[in-house]
């Protein structure tokens, strides 16, 4: 390769095309979260193995000891497990944005004449894909095994809208880790710090009537559990307003909260 | 050595601005570290100029400043006849910025990322597609166009990172250091690509720690040091401040040293330095000519040489000329 090949002088001079708007700005970024699926595959690898382990070893070696039935357990805890799986797995765009951070990505996006937000609609427009490839796995795995939505597909279909509000709240938290810590792995070990003990200490996998007291108090206030409550009576056909309300409550103010946060901090510079 | 070059305008270079940047002023502090110290810059369009200094110096603050990346605390800058301060998005839009480092996502092709910056430059589909194969085949990458970047050589590397900078021919373009850390042969490579978007009518504003980048490249070099500019000039002027470099002799009787070092400080001026182990003076020569009439007047009063040579200035000999005090290896370059 000589370097009498490089001819940018035969590159004819473009002009600016017209702004593009806001939106299609985040779709660019959108679309840059899907080839990273077609890039990176094994991330699809790592989003849907925790969540299928969970489902196959709680259903088959607890199931019967917590519910009575497999069966049974199951219908229980897929709602759950999909939670968790949002939860979980919203770790990801903080550590994208990490890596973007480091690698200076972010300086090329932050000097282009664009929505100065587009970068982040683009980290939660993948996270939305996300989200719903790894819902859609576990649920048709769950249906599979078993499990039966009683309120069928509208009651499917309000379940994910609920799960994309819920992986959009805890996003931030992770955006937030994202823009203040420079090395991925971090991120994700200081994010399951603080997920690791919602989800367990919730009533994703058990009812927690039979936890001693204290327990039950941080538990049935546990937002993990309003979700959870949520979803089941979603799926289910019996879930009240009040009950979506309450789920909301904790994505609605961690949005309000930490977006500020996420501008102020990327903006700083 | 390349004397200003000349600007074939573009179309969308408008002339009745004649600075390319005008700087007044700024100031920029990371914590006690005054990055940027009050400097002042005026850089012509249509010409390469060379921001030259050791590590630390504020060369990456300067440029990150001037692109909209960081917000300096104190004094003004006109980067392409917009206000940095009141215009932000407008400086974005004439402008375009290569980092230090490669700023490209390394698990998507090359073609992919060209393809998504000219997409949120707002081509639409095909156009982004045309262009991005256009930048490819200009750069030397067609072959390596469908391969992920973190399989690319540095050399590649760079050369997609100041492709992904030309989507839309740029008024101005920003080089951070553009070939720290490149072999020969593809610094060899850049310098080509750089005069000849030059002579496409780019301005462009380089940082660089070496002196022949500087002296190869630019029309005109600013010299800084500790977020203050410390001279300016084309490269003729700042050699002839500085001296054509240093004269390096070694006499091949050790006891003639003194002797010798008298010789070369009458004829010469100014004073040699002894190298460390004590066989060889160094001394600044004001032009080739007086190096030589120095040596013949060493020969003739009988001082053999085991050697001499004649020595380019080093970035250290010019900021010894410049500032009388040998180059410090300061803090490492704040990014931030």
């Amino acid at each position: 390769m000589s370097s009498t090949d490089i001819s940018p002088a035969t590159l004819s001079s473009v002009g600016r095309p017209p702004q593009p708007s806001a939106f299609s700005n985040a779709l660019v970024f959108g679309w840059r979260a899907m080839l990273k699926f077609k890039h990176v595959p094994e991330q699809l690898f790592d989003l849907i193995m925790t969540p299928l382990m969970f489902t196959l070893l709680f259903t088959f070696v607890f199931g019967g000891a917590l519910a009575g039935s497999t069966g049974d357990y199951l219908q229980f805890f897929l709602p759950g497990i999909l939670v968790q799986t949002v939860v979980f797995n919203s770790v990801y765009s903080g550590m994208g944005l990490s890596t973007d951070l480091s690698k200076g990505l972010f300086e090329r996006f932050r000097s282009l004449p664009i929505w100065s937000l587009s970068p982040f609609a683009g980290l939660m427009v993948g996270d939305v894909l996300r989200h719903g490839i790894a819902g859609l796995i576990i649920l048709g795995i769950g249906l599979v095994l078993g499990y039966r939505p009683e309120a069928g597909f509208p009651g499917v279909v309000l379940s994910f809208l609920l799960l994309f509000a819920i992986g959009f709240g805890t996003g931030w938290i992770f955006l937030v880790l994202g823009l203040l810590i420079r090395t991925p792995m971090t991120v994700m070990t200081i994010g399951f710090t603080f997920i690791f003990p919602l989800v367990f200490a919730s009533n994703i996998m058990v009812r927690p009537e039979t936890m001693p007291g204290w327990l039950q108090l941080f538990v049935n206030n546990n937002p993990v559990s309003h979700m959870t409550t949520a979803l089941r009576g979603l799926m289910a056909g019996t879930a009240s307003g009040a009950d979506v309300a309450l789920a909301l409550l904790a994505p609605v103010l961690l949005t309000v909260l930490l977006a500020p946060v996420v501008l102020w901090l990327y903006r700083r510079n | 050595m390349n004397d200003a070059t000349p600007a074939k305008a573009l179309s969308l270079v408008r002339e009745d601005i004649p600075l390319a940047i005008s700087v007044r002023g700024l100031v920029k502090h990371f914590g006690d570290v005054k990055a940027l110290d009050g400097i002042d810059l005026d850089v012509p369009r249509g010409i390469i100029f060379a921001i030259l200094g050791p590590n630390g110096a504020g060369k990456t603050t300067l440029i990150r400043v001037l692109a909209t990346l960081t917000k300096p605390e104190a004094g003004t800058a006109l980067v392409m006849g917009h206000d940095l301060a009141a215009e932000p998005q407008a400086v974005r839009g004439a402008i375009a910025l290569t980092g230090q480092f490669a700023s490209l996502d390394e698990d998507l092709t090359g073609r992919e990322n060209l393809i998504m910056l000219a997409r949120l430059w707002g081509f639409a589909g095909r156009r982004a597609k045309a262009r991005a194969d256009e930048l490819l085949a200009a750069f030397d990458l067609s072959d390596a166009a469908g391969k992920q970047v973190k399989s690319y050589s540095g050399g590649m590397r760079r050369r997609l990172d100041i492709a992904a900078s030309l989507i839309v021919t740029p008024g101005l373009l920003f080089l951070d250091e553009p070939t720290t850390g490149l072999d020969p042969k593809a610094r060899q490579g850049v310098w080509s690509m750089i005069r000849q978007l030059a002579q496409s009518g780019v301005t462009i504003l380089l940082t660089t720690q070496y002196l022949e980048e500087a002296d190869q490249l630019a029309a005109r070099i600013a010299v800084i040091d500790h977020g203050r500019k410390i001279a300016e000039g084309t490269s003729r002027e700042l050699k002839s401040a500085i001296g054509s470099g240093f004269l390096h002799v070694a006499p091949a009787d050790p006891a003639r040293l003194d002797e010798a070092e008298a010789i070369l400080e009458q004829r010469l001026g100014g004073t040699a330095q002894r190298s460390p182990e004590g066989a060889q003076l160094s001394i600044v020569a004001g032009s080739p000519k007086a190096a030589n009439e120095a040596l013949a007047a060493l020969i003739a009063a009988g001082i053999e040489l085991a050697d001499f040579s004649m020595g380019s200035p080093s970035l250290d000999e010019v900021f010894f000329a410049l500032t009388g005090q040998p180059l410090e290896e300061s803090e490492q370059e704040e990014r931030r």
